[in-house]
């Protein structure tokens, strides 16, 4: 059970977007910017407020890569790995912070909720390649090392 | 708009069709489709109606508007070639187990496979097996044999107004779920079997059990008591061969016996109790003026509907128990007279056009005595499984008569397996007498109405009845929401979950591109108008009843225990 303040959260995007059909994806996208992640609870909440299916709203959710039913880490890193990036070797700078945070293909977040890791298909920055992108914010020119040297400096490590 | 186009060379007219695919059907040419059902909005994602034009580009013939003056054709070398490739791709990801599954023979895809001489699949099937979910007493979803073409997603929402199935993630892994991919017997689902009626591959079927009725027919220490509902009869002949809609009761009949069936009883002798107990309980509403408008409680899958989706309703549904559940609470008390059951243990086996009847009989509420009445509920398509299965060809038995002291019922009963015909029966136990005149006025008052929501007035004494059948839960979704704003005023409300009634129950069988909804509903009325007795009370069997078993027990019998 979510607490109070998530539903009242829901209230509010519903308020702001209407309470309609239509405002689906931009009710779900103010919460997941706002929790970092899209509880289904609260997605079930929202489709019978505004009048779709649990269902509906489910097949909406998981269509768009960017909803996410699972809690994200404090740092969510979005690494690149479309043409220009995979040209790149970001397939290298991935595998690195993979090793570094102790995460896989199926695990995308840290234990002690720290990092999320994402593999992304294109940031819009493919004249920086490879990129990555930590909470919004582009790093550009990524290399294994300043890789894992960005996640260790956010850690706090002193290493 | 009426226009006039060139299909393979020949001129066809057309008037008001809505697209380009019915007007290729009309002219008699037969077109491949796997998506497209004239009942629900257009999707076109198979593409096999694509046609061509005479510059030689495609179309989906389905999701265009004809044009006066078009010019296509329907089976270029070009498009036989596409036509099969497609096939071959959705072949290429589905799980071909053809011959063990139960949708085997009647299958769409396996049908155009076979059509179009399909004897290779180039593709590797690479997607990860998907649990088959048996959670539905009423249905199986195996998601290994899905083609995604919608049609169920489509009957769920647009004609039963629910909505529980749906498209889920997307490209490869697209998946037709339901909300967070809960097992389907933990969703809004009222098993009404319309999504199975409409899948074209074995993706959804029928919960079968006809393992556990043969259990209890070879258990020498068991009486299978079985009895038939009122739609079965018009639907089985199908599967044989037989013309749409032709009454085989007494050929089921025959065939039940010989399989084993120790007695069979016929489900429309329960159905005029069911008028009897609802005319009266109708009545006494009316009188009181409570809980109007009265609800019919036939149809489970309509039960579960208006619970779960509009509790405020509760009250107004009849406490009556289904005519399934009255009839095998008569034949278990019957046999629970220890002279009756001479030492032998009673199973009562019920066939139904239904898949929602499997749910309804694990209702605790439908039970006497604290026991499930109905040990067995299977459908027509399950019927028809065994008498293949144990080798009869049903169109050369000879008909036989139900047995006794159970197997009659009205004409009044027959009906109600078509939308509109309990609501008929019912103003048939209102009339005072049974004169000719007055039963077709009665059949003419809009009670048979071709339209999915019939909405007729009868004068009753002093008063004048308002009344609503309908058929479809998405129609009965929009009556409910009128009634709630206070639009609309009526007495009595009939509702059938599936569209026409019954005799297009989820358990029918179902020929691969027909809709035999006209003929066996023509077929009811053609047995109705048969019988001699065609009013509940005038059955001598009912008269029996309450003077006898039912005289102090019709309550505990015959109507729903929502105490517990």
């Amino acid at each position: 059970m979510l607490e109070r303040s998530c539903y009242d959260l829901a209230d509010r995007c519903i308020e702001k977007h209407g309470k309609k059909p239509a405002s689906l994806i931009p009710v779900m996208e103010d919460i997941q910017d706002e929790l970092r992640y899209l509880p289904g609870e609260l997605l079930s909440y929202v489709a019978k407020q505004i009048g779709v299916t649990e269902a509906d709203a489910y097949g909406v959710a998981t269509f768009y890569e960017n909803f996410s039913f699972e809690p994200k880490g404090k740092y969510e890193i979005k690494c690149c790995d479309g043409t220009a990036c995979h040209v790149k070797k970001g397939i290298a700078v991935i595998e690195a912070l993979q090793k570094e945070l102790g995460l896989s293909k199926d695990k995308h977040t840290t234990d002690d909720m720290q990092f999320t890791l994402e593999t992304v298909s294109c940031l819009g920055a493919c004249g920086l390649a490879p990129t990555m992108m930590v909470n919004g914010k582009v790093h550009p020119r990524m290399t294994p090392d300043t890789a894992v040297a960005l996640v260790r400096e956010l850690r706090g490590d002193n290493t | 708009m009426m226009g006039v186009m060139t299909i393979n060379g020949r001129r066809v007219t057309f008037t008001d069709e809505k697209n380009v695919l019915s007007v290729i059907r009309k002219a008699g040419i037969s077109i491949p489709t796997l998506c497209y059902l004239s009942e629900m909005s257009t999707f076109g994602a198979c593409r096999l109606c694509m046609v061509e034009n005479e510059r030689g580009k495609m179309f989906a013939s389905c999701s265009e508007v004809p044009k006066d003056g078009m010019t296509i054709f329907t089976n270029t070398k070009r498009l036989q070639k596409y036509r099969k490739m497609i096939i071959q791709l959705l072949l290429g990801s589905h799980d071909r187990d053809c011959t063990t599954c139960a949708q085997s023979g009647d299958c769409r895809l396996q049908d155009l496979a076979r059509k179009m001489n399909i004897t290779d699949v180039p593709y590797q099937d690479t997607r990860e097996r998907r649990e088959i979910d048996v959670s539905s007493p009423s249905i199986v979803r195996n998601m290994n044999k899905c083609i995604l073409c919608g049609d169920c997603v489509r009957a769920c929402s647009e004609l039963q107004g629910l909505g529980v199935l749906e498209f889920t993630r997307r490209g490869a892994d697209a998946l037709v779920s339901t909300a967070f991919d809960r097992p389907i017997a933990e969703t809004a689902c009222v098993g009404c079997g319309q999504c199975r009626v409409y899948c074209p591959t074995g993706a959804i079927t029928i919960h079968s059990n006809v393992d556990d009725v043969w259990d209890a027919i070879g258990d020498p220490n068991i009486r299978v008591v079985a009895q038939v509902a009122p739609a079965v009869r018009v639907a089985v002949g199908d599967a044989f061969g037989m013309k749409d809609g032709t009454g085989v009761m007494g050929m089921i009949v025959n065939a039940m016996h010989r399989m084993g069936f120790d007695e069979v009883y016929d489900t429309t002798l329960s159905a005029d109790l069911t008028i009897m107990e609802e005319a009266n309980e109708f009545l006494e509403r009316l009188s009181k003026g409570e809980d109007l408008p009265l609800m019919t409680s036939c149809c489970p899958a309509w039960v579960k509907f208006c619970h779960d989706q509009y509790p405020e309703f509760d009250r107004n549904v009849s406490t009556c128990r289904s005519p399934q559940g009255m009839m095998s609470a008569v034949l278990k008390e019957y046999y629970r007279d220890p002279e009756n059951a001479g030492g032998k243990k009673t199973v009562v086996v019920s066939v139904m056009p239904c898949t929602a009847k499997k749910m309804e009989i694990r209702w605790k509420r439908n039970y006497t005595k604290g026991q499930k009445d109905t040990d067995i509920s299977i459908t027509s398509t399950e019927l028809v499984n065994m008498i293949r299965d144990f080798g009869l060809d049903l169109q050369m038995l000879d008909p036989e008569a139900c047995d006794m002291p159970f197997g009659l019922g009205s004409g009044g009963g027959v009906i109600f397996g078509a939308s509109g015909g309990v609501t008929e029966a019912v103003l048939r136990r209102l009339a005072p007498n049974h004169s000719k005149q007055l039963m077709d006025n009665i059949a003419d008052c809009g009670v048979r109405e071709k339209k999915w929501i019939r909405e007729f007035s009868i004068d009753y004494k002093d008063r004048r009845l308002n009344i609503c059948v309908v058929s479809g839960l998405a129609n009965a979704r929009t009556v409910l929401d009128k009634l709630k704003a206070g639009e609309v005023h009526y007495d009595l409300i009939e509702v059938m979950a599936c569209r026409g009634g019954c005799v297009m129950g989820g358990g029918q069988p179902v020929i691969l591109g027909r809709t035999p909804r006209e003929a066996r509903t023509a077929g009811l009325y053609r047995i109705d108008n048969n019988e001699t007795v065609r009013k509940c009370d005038e059955n001598p069997l009912v008269q029996n009843l309450y003077k006898g078993m039912l005289k102090d027990k019709a309550h505990e019998l015959l109507h729903v225990h929502t105490e517990e």
